[in-house]
């Protein structure tokens, strides 16, 4: 995982800690449990896009999966909330091997439109099977997420719950990408047929991690529906896919802490502002397209070089005048 | 259901399968010319439509001018996006291409919800609403519109293709970039061309079915989805394939919506996608290599 990760994650650990102390408006945390939670669907989506080259353009299905499944599975079977969010994840690992199967074996776009597709079917199955999900009115009643005896039930308990799971997701992914597929998924990045000649499975490691990624997707909407006891399709909709992928993009695809970064600024940043609302499709467009054509590594590291150009252009300026 | 319901049902069908075909074609004509898959390629059709409704509605010019004009608007769309988009990506790979083009297709969305509005809006019909009885179904003057659009596009394209040397140097990048360059074709010149024409193939569908369908802001992702999925059922790059498929496809999504299961009409031709690519990823006329060739 490399030292310097290892003390990345210290800090994010210490900072965690003391967050809640330092946020007084009660809100504020309640907006950190939703960037906890999306953070770990980002994690999933940032191994996808940046390791494995592939992009899903339908994970707010998995998600929407993970809290559908989680809340049937309580308010109507009367599962315990554990069984319920287990099978949910399982549910999903399940739906994602048939989704990938077929378009992983393939190569280049088709992952993009068969999730894509897998999205749409989802979404409409969430508004019409109104016997099974409750239909566009929604489901309610979810119970609150409790692990053995212990229940969640305030936001705080909720807030370390959350961000506890997120470091964990965050270490298993970081640990993946220094392991064996995380080689095997770069190398494929630069040269799949010579990687495949090599004797590495290219299909089998994006597969494993197309299904991680809609696991911890799953797993992310069974605390959403655990955590708001209320559930409607329109949360998992295409645009939350989008709003995903820009998360992902914005923060540099082949960067695990920049998808963390790309979810807190663009969780945080449309709560302060009905800009976002009102312009949701100019603003999140456009930014996908900015991204990839000026800096695809992410706007960190863009604004690490505007940063820098601006440093040395004023430097050559000065020069200018001394000269 | 009745003979005489089935048979609506049919006609149904085939309209609206014309314009998954048309959509179809406007992504083989990209895919062909530069291994890209257009995520844009539904926004082409919506502002077809949208452009005529303005054009007719608001400007007030009549119909026979309404529908070239909207065309080379929409033309013009597709060459702003090669050129302004697509083109100055440095290092184009699958990946960034599609988060490019859906990045694209969401920013026009989001350009004309702003500029026109979200509400749906009609067109009228191009002749007379008088319906042609045929055996007890109902056939709309329009739908022979669209029908007769259809064909003049596949035989038009076809002859494209086949005799004119613009044509023939597109199919010869579509086969070997570098040998085609080597030979002395202006590539990039081609490939503005094919973003061209499929803009305009779709932007013709997009007129054609609005006085029946109507049209507003959000119809291009659903009709791109449907496309692209007539798109692999007729084997990806190949045309003829993917006016049959629109038909498939089409009819299959009008029978569902007459039988019990009519709330899940939608999702028939993603259902249909997510079955070829599992059985015969090449498409029933695909060569068992199509899927596989293609870098992007």
């Amino acid at each position: 995982m490399g030292k310097l990760n290892g003390l990345a994650i210290l800090i994010l650990i210490a900072i965690l800690a003391i967050l809640p102390k330092l946020l007084t408006n009660p809100y504020h945390i309640s907006l950190m449990i939703f960037v906890g939670i999306y953070c770990l669907i980002t994690l999933g989506l940032s191994l996808l896009m940046g390791y494995a080259g592939q992009i899903s353009l339908g994970h707010a299905a998995f998600y929407g999966i993970g809290a559908y499944a989680t809340g049937i599975l309580t308010t109507k079977w009367g599962l315990p909330v554990e069984l319920a969010m287990v099978l949910a994840v399982l549910i999903a690992a399940g739906l994602a091997l048939i989704v990938g199967i077929p378009a992983l074996r393939l190569r280049g776009h088709y992952l993009g439109m068969a999730t894509l597709a897998f999205g749409v079917i989802v979404y409409v199955f969430f508004e019409a099977a109104v016997d099974f999900t409750g239909g566009p009115t929604g489901l309610a009643g979810i119970p609150f997420l409790k692990v053995g005896r212990f229940q969640f039930d305030s936001d705080l308990k909720f807030y370390y719950g959350v961000w506890v799971l997120v470091v964990l997701v965050l270490i298993l992914a970081l640990n993946i990408v220094h392991s064996r597929i995380g080689r095997a998924l770069r190398s494929i990045h630069s040269a799949e047929t010579a990687t495949s000649a090599m004797g590495v499975d290219a299909s089998k490691y994006k597969i494993q991690v197309f299904v991680l990624s809609a696991c911890t997707a799953s797993l992310a909407g069974g605390l959403y529906a655990h955590y708001m006891m209320y559930i409607s399709p329109t949360s998992f909709g295409f645009r939350f896919s989008i709003t995903l992928v820009t998360m992902v993009a914005m923060g540099g695809m082949s960067n695990l802490w920049g998808a963390m970064a790309g979810t807190c600024l663009l969780t945080i940043l449309p709560e302060t502002s009905s800009v976002f609302e009102d312009y949701f499709l100019l603003i999140y467009g456009g930014i996908l397209i900015v991204i990839m054509m000026f800096v695809p590594q992410g706007f960190l590291v863009g604004l690490g070089q505007l940063i820098q150009r601006l440093y040395t252009g004023s430097k050559r300026q000065k020069r200018v005048t001394v000269g | 259901m009745s003979g005489e319901l089935i048979l609506q049902l049919l006609f149904t069908g085939i309209t609206v399968g014309c314009i998954y075909g048309l959509v179809a074609i406007g992504f083989n004509i990209i895919y062909n010319a530069t291994g890209i898959i257009n995520f844009a390629q539904g926004e082409f059709v919506m502002l077809g439509g949208m452009c005529a409704v303005w054009l007719h509605g608001d400007v007030g010019l009549p119909m026979f001018v309404t529908f070239p004009a909207a065309v080379l608007i929409v033309t013009g769309v597709g060459i702003l996006l090669e050129r302004l988009i697509i083109r100055p990506v440095k290092n184009p790979n699958v990946l960034s291409m599609i988060i490019i083009t859906i990045g694209a297709s969401i920013f026009i969305k989001g350009a004309v919800m702003i500029i026109g509005g979200k509400q749906t809006f009609p067109l009228p019909h191009f002749s007379s609403e008088e319906p042609i009885r045929i055996g007890g179904a109902a056939i709309l003057p329009q739908d022979l519109w669209v029908l007769g659009i259809t064909a003049a596009i596949v035989v038009g394209l076809g002859l494209f293709f086949e005799r004119t040397l613009t044509g023939k140097a597109i199919r010869a990048c579509a086969f070997n970039r570098r040998a085609a360059s080597l030979v002395g074709i202006n590539v990039s010149w081609m490939v503005l061309l094919s973003f061209a024409l499929s803009a305009a193939v779709g932007a013709a569908a997009g007129v054609a079915v609005t006085p029946i369908t109507l049209i507003s802001y959000d119809r291009g992702t659903m009709l791109a989805l449907k496309g692209f999925s007539a798109a692999v059922l007729g084997g990806l790059g190949n045309s003829t394939g993917a006016v049959v498929a629109g038909f498939v496809i089409g009819i299959l999504e009008s029978l569902s919506a007459g039988s019990p299961l009519s709330h899940y009409k939608d999702a028939v031709a993603l259902v249909v996608l997510m079955g070829v690519l599992f059985v015969r990823p090449s498409g029933l006329f695909g060569g068992a290599e199509a899927g596989r060739l293609k870098k992007f």
